[in-house]
């Protein structure tokens, strides 16, 4: 039995290392993923609290308050954008030091409470101003970012790994013998998907809103475009993925390198909001970074098109330029 | 014969430092059957995909009514495949819609279904038929468009007799509709059945080119005499006759069958299991590369 279960053991390692792709990037992925992190997330001790700033030219570093360990001190400079941000949580409190030192703070927000009480302790004749209108729930922030993600998911792996199928078993060199086009085969792929991934983000929102008592803020309809635009911006950067590779491992590990940066530093699960500002940069090159910047905006803050437009436009940039440069790099065979 | 429908003008592909075809060139004239016959290995496949227009060669051309091929040999082209996948989860019918819309033109699914007798699979997962149902169903495909050449790439390669029988008897149909079809193998008795002119590839190169009586009429003016291998004394081995091994037989060709027979039975080769029979294109086969064609 161990004879065999060597000689099995022996072909299928040699498998392995000699598809070159795959070995490079089974080895690559993780390595990248652990360092990306390590960038992201290591450094010193993260702070517990996020405060805004303001007036930050006059000589604040002569007030108590800012010498307080383990908050994050952030610069603004638009307060009414900052006020709009302590009210949804994104900011602890926001903090004036000029004129006698004037703070805003959601009276609903528990971390608001805590970093209040230490602004107290430190300057006890701070004004307090209270921001009204109803805090933003994580559920009505995450729920966008879960929606986003599993369409992420679908789009990538979905196109990526049927294509993929589809030349292995040689379906692809049969429809190659016709008179079908790369870019016909390749937007048919994209309009199957996107139906199928809008179908099953329609039925999750409609079936989970009510439940969690989501409410959009602004207009369905924009949000609807806002999915469609970003699926397909999705859905051509995994076909990118699929119009070459014809080795499994190879594309698993590809489609995982597109994936968990996303997954990290799209926005799902919180803000980047005081991240570093490369991180935040980065974070812009991702498709996911705009469908839910856009998408957020829409539901929580009631957004119309003309605030959303950027984001628009740069999924149907994307789009685009990934469905020319895999209509460009297809290949309906392995040579 | 009318015009040639295809030309191919020294045609060569190489991968790396392997030459799979090297400067083939031959005509084929509207509604014959041309084979390519060879052993595995000899460049049929390749010269085949690149006269279906999905490989390029390294050099040469190919032309399809006077033109380079485009768009319009590939509305013209029917294909089957060595090897075919189907999309997974669709029925018969359903696989043969597809197809039928990726033409403007062509049989309808009806038609498809009545010419390769697929009335009874027409609602079966195309996962769940045999081999002989899996190349009807290719075949169907392959008819879709209504074209005028037919590829046909080693078509009956893993069937059993009856399958293959039953398949031969549809392209034989089809033959007698006047289309001209492209034929792989390496069964001469399917070249011999089907085939009105063939090229014998060996090396990547065309050895002989004709129509197969012709051919065999070329190289045997003789009849082919086969004795088992195990009873062919080593000394007969010297006689000054045309001798082959092919597999366990000893074949001997010869125009003047009375001294062939007079010389065995004077070198005492035992006769018992002689058999004597016409030759045939495998026979030729071996006549022009001396070796057993399916190796």
């Amino acid at each position: 039995m161990m004879q065999r279960l060597l000689a099995v053991w022996h072909a299928r390692n040699l498998e392995f290392v000699r598809d070159r792709g795959t070995l490079l990037f089974t080895l690559v992925v993780p390595i990248a993923l652990v360092v990306g992190m390590g960038i992201v997330f290591g450094g010193p001790e993260r702070p517990l609290f996020k405060v805004g700033v303001l007036s930050t030219h006059v000589a604040q570093e002569s007030h108590p308050f800012l010498h307080e360990r383990y908050v994050d001190f952030v610069p603004v400079t638009d307060r009414a954008d900052a006020i709009r941000k302590v009210g949804r949580h994104q900011l602890d409190l926001l903090f004036d030091p000029k004129d006698g030192a004037h703070y805003w703070v959601n009276t609903e927000s528990p971390k608001g409470y805590i970093v209040e009480k230490l602004l107290l302790a430190a300057d006890h004749g701070a004004v307090r101003e209270p921001v009204t209108g109803s805090a933003v729930r994580y559920v009505d922030f995450l729920f966008p970012g879960v929606l986003g993600m599993n369409m992420m998911f679908s789009c990538l792996f979905g196109v990526g790994y049927v294509v993929l199928r589809y030349r292995k078993s040689g379906f692809l060199k049969r429809l190659h013998a016709t008179p079908l086009t790369p870019f016909e085969f390749l937007s048919a792929q994209v309009l199957s998907r996107l139906s199928l991934v809008m179908l099953v983000t329609l039925i999750l929102y409609c079936g989970v809103a009510p439940i969690i008592r989501f409410h959009a803020a602004g207009s369905l309809l924009l949000l609807l475009l806002i999915a469609v635009m970003g699926a397909l911006s999705l859905i051509a950067l995994g076909l990118t993925i699929a119009a070459r590779f014809s080795s499994d491992e190879l594309v698993g590990g590809v489609l995982n390198l597109m994936t968990w940066p996303m997954m990290l530093l799209s926005g799902i699960w919180y803000s980047l909001e005081g991240a570093p500002h490369w991180v935040r940069l980065l974070a812009q090159v991702f498709p996911l970074t705009h469908i839910l910047n856009a998408a957020r905006a829409v539901t929580i803050d009631g957004a119309g098109i003309y605030q959303v437009a950027p984001d628009l436009a740069y999924l149907a940039l994307t789009a685009l330029a990934f469905l020319a440069f895999g209509a460009w790099s297809f290949r309906w065979r392995i040579d | 014969m009318s015009e040639p429908i295809l030309e191919v003008r020294g045609l060569k592909k190489s991968y790396g430092t392997v030459t799979a075809v090297d400067g083939v060139s031959f005509a084929v004239s509207g509604g014959v059957c041309f084979g390519l016959l060879g052993p595995n290995g000899a460049g049929k496949t390749t010269t085949i995909e690149i006269m279906e227009g999905i490989l390029s060669a390294t050099s040469g051309e190919v032309s399809y009514r006077g033109e380079p091929l485009g768009r319009r040999s590939r509305e013209d082209s029917g294909i089957l495949f060595q090897k075919t996948a189907l999309q997974d989860f669709l029925t018969v019918r359903q696989s043969l819609t597809l197809f039928r819309h990726l033409y403007a033109r062509g049989h309808s699914v009806d038609a498809l279904i009545k010419l390769c007798a697929l009335e009874k699979l027409q609602n079966r997962d195309t996962r769940k038929l045999s081999g002989g149902q899996q190349q009807r169903l290719l075949l169907a495909i392959a008819l879709a468009n209504d074209p005028a050449v037919l590829f046909l790439d080693e078509p009956t390669t893993g069937l059993d007799p009856q399958a293959r029988r039953n398949f031969w008897e549809l392209v034989q149909s089809i033959k007698a509709s006047r289309k001209t079809i492209i034929l792989t193998t390496h069964y001469m008795e399917e070249a011999e059945l089907l085939c009105d002119e063939i090229a014998i590839m060996d090396g990547g190169r065309i050895i002989a080119q004709g129509g197969p009586r012709q051919l065999l009429r070329e190289h045997f003016a003789e009849v082919l005499l086969e004795l088992p291998k195990q009873e062919f004394p080593g000394s007969a081995r010297a006689l000054p006759l045309r001798l082959f091994e092919a597999g366990e037989l000893i074949e001997i060709t010869t125009d003047d069958l009375d001294s062939t027979l007079r010389s065995l039975m004077d070198a005492r080769v035992p006769l018992t299991n002689l058999r004597i029979r016409p030759p045939n294109l495998e026979d030729l086969f071996l006549e022009l590369t001396g070796k057993a064609l399916r190796a």
